[in-house]
């Protein structure tokens, strides 16, 4: 629209660390990365509010499922069946909303 | 604890609690199962709550709910980079009770709901995820029997399930009642909560003590089919958006770059700058409306909430937590019967469905079922908006010498020059007004 605001935003880290997360210690989501390597939208990388789908060197998508919201968004959007494979974290772990 | 109940509902949500708070209160043994460490701790929204249909579950709830303002006024801005157009209705009667909407945080209003429902004899299991359903003799296309939970020897035997697992309900897909998601149906919510002292939101939303502003957005997306909102709380605002899920992954955008983008303009700017993120959240939204739910009951199982899809989601209302509301406690009340008569197979819980559409619950759902499907057209999306500014401009900007061009020559002008066929500007019109008259 009109370009930077007129106050400095927030870098993505420092937005993600106003986020309670209780991490569990198995991950959630597990992504098959050689389906990811012949995948040409990749809409994942975008979209994840989080950005949690990082592309690798090797053309497949590395993870990282520490800072999830649980949204949903990645395996609904995703085009590749299986590419993604989506749960919920154990019970009392993953995201801690507190002022949503 | 014991091992079988009544029932056992899935998600201590809105829609949860109030199908918990209703089964208990006739006597029914209920647990709710919460996969967050607290009620609300998983959830997040777009900022009002309307109370209506409280009053049928907690006379005088306003005296005792976790408010953060009652909202007093409701504006709707259209708007394109560089200028917007604002609509606005405020209401003294709603700062008074019995209210209209309020302002509240999930992780205060969810708890205090659920509270209600445990205060009437519910047992609220936390930080335990229903992992599955459980079905009669083992069998696939059973009756459900009771859920799996990832607790050790976790099985939990119900006479009726109710999933009220949200948005992404796992529960109500394994049981067959969705067909496939369609993510056109789905909007991505984003919102930053930001800190303001209580003095300053008053100045810069013009509001006292504690009435409270929604301010919802059209056309400041950046193309992106979708809406922004700012809304205050006591002490912070909140600022978001929400983004049609396959519109976002084409446009090869980030959210948060959107924001940035929408908290930069120059009618939004003023409201939101020099704060503090206090914090950031993301959660989906079903907008797909009454032509996108699934089946509301199967055997043993019923469905409520954003689980069911129950969002009302038609641009001048946009709606959540009471349709959760409704939906949870029409679940409940049809689980007692069923129960009472012996027939929980998805005959018995048929009658689910019937007293939804007896309710406000999907009678405005069916009114409104075409509407989402008209919002997410071109013309919504990217061209009514700047047209609209266009004729608001042209109506207020004076034209001395020349004489004022007249509203019919604007509209004419205004719809050539956003690619807007006179025609499909009248069929639009007659949709909307049949979709919502």
């Amino acid at each position: 629209m009109n370009g930077a605001a007129p106050w400095p935003e927030v870098g993505f880290e420092d937005r993600m660390a106003t986020v309670e997360f209780d991490v569990a210690d198995r991950p959630h989501i597990v992504v098959n990365s050689d389906i990811c390597r012949s995948c040409s939208t990749r809409a994942c990388v975008t979209a994840c509010p989080a950005n949690l789908f990082v592309p690798t060197a090797d053309g497949g998508i590395a993870f990282n499922y520490e800072q999830c919201f649980e949204c949903g968004t990645c395996y609904l959007i995703c085009d590749s069946e299986g590419a993604i494979s989506w749960s919920y974290p154990e019970g009392g772990h993953g995201v801690v909303l507190r002022y949503s | 604890m014991p091992e079988r109940f009544d029932a056992v509902v899935v998600g201590a949500g809105p829609a949860g609690a109030a199908a918990a708070l209703v089964l208990a209160r006739s006597g029914k043994s209920v647990c709710m199962l919460e996969r967050g460490p607290f009620p609300g701790s998983k959830n997040m929204y777009g900022g009002v709550i309307y109370g209506r249909i409280l009053d049928t579950l907690i006379p005088r709830w306003w005296e005792q709910v976790p408010v953060q303002r009652w909202v007093t006024r409701r504006e709707t801005r259209i708007m394109t980079p560089t200028r917007s157009l604002t609509v606005g209705c405020s209401s003294k009667a709603w700062g008074e009770p019995p209210y209209n909407g309020m302002t509240a945080l999930r992780p205060d209003f969810d708890r205090w709901f659920a509270d209600q429902a445990v205060a009437a004899g519910a047992v609220l299991v936390t930080s335990t995820v229903a992992t599955g359903v459980t079905r009669q003799g083992g069998r696939a296309g059973g009756r459900v029997t009771g859920v799996r939970t990832d607790r050790l020897g976790g099985d939990l035997a119900a006479g009726v399930v109710i999933a009220c697992d949200g948005v992404n309900s796992f529960l109500a897909k394994e049981a067959g009642l969705y067909r496939r998601a369609d993510p056109d149906h789905f909007t991505l919510g984003v919102k930053e909560v930001l800190a303001m002292p209580a003095a300053e939101i008053e100045r810069r939303f013009n509001v006292s003590g504690r009435e409270g502003v929604d301010i919802e957005v059209l056309g400041a997306t950046s193309g992106v089919p979708g809406g922004g909102f700012v809304y205050t709380n006591l002490d912070t605002i909140a600022v978001g958006l929400v983004l049609q899920l396959t519109g976002l992954a084409s446009a090869k955008v980030r959210p948060e770059e959107l924001i940035a983008e929408f908290k930069s303009h120059p009618d939004i700017a003023p409201l939101v700058a020099r704060t503090e993120l206090k914090e950031y959240s993301a959660h989906l939204i079903p907008e797909g409306g009454y032509n996108s739910m699934p089946r509301l009951a199967g055997d043993g199982l019923l469905v409520a909430g954003d689980a069911a899809g129950m969002t009302l989601a038609t641009g001048v209302w946009l709606e959540g937590v009471n349709f959760a509301v409704g939906s949870g406690a029409a679940a409940g009340t049809t689980a007692c019967q069923a129960l009472d008569r012996g027939d929980v197979s998805a005959a018995g819980l048929a009658g689910y469905r019937r007293r939804l559409e007896r309710t406000f619950v999907l009678k405005n759902h069916k009114k409104l079922r075409r509407v989402p499907a008209l919002l997410l057209t071109d013309r919504v999306q990217h061209r009514y908006a700047p047209m609209v500014c266009d004729v608001a401009e042209g109506l207020f900007t004076v034209t001395d010498p020349a004489p004022k061009p007249g509203l019919f020559r604007l509209v004419r002008a205004a719809a050539k020059q956003n690619g807007v066929r006179m025609a499909d500007l009248a069929r639009d019109g007659w949709a909307t007004v049949r979709s919502i008259g």
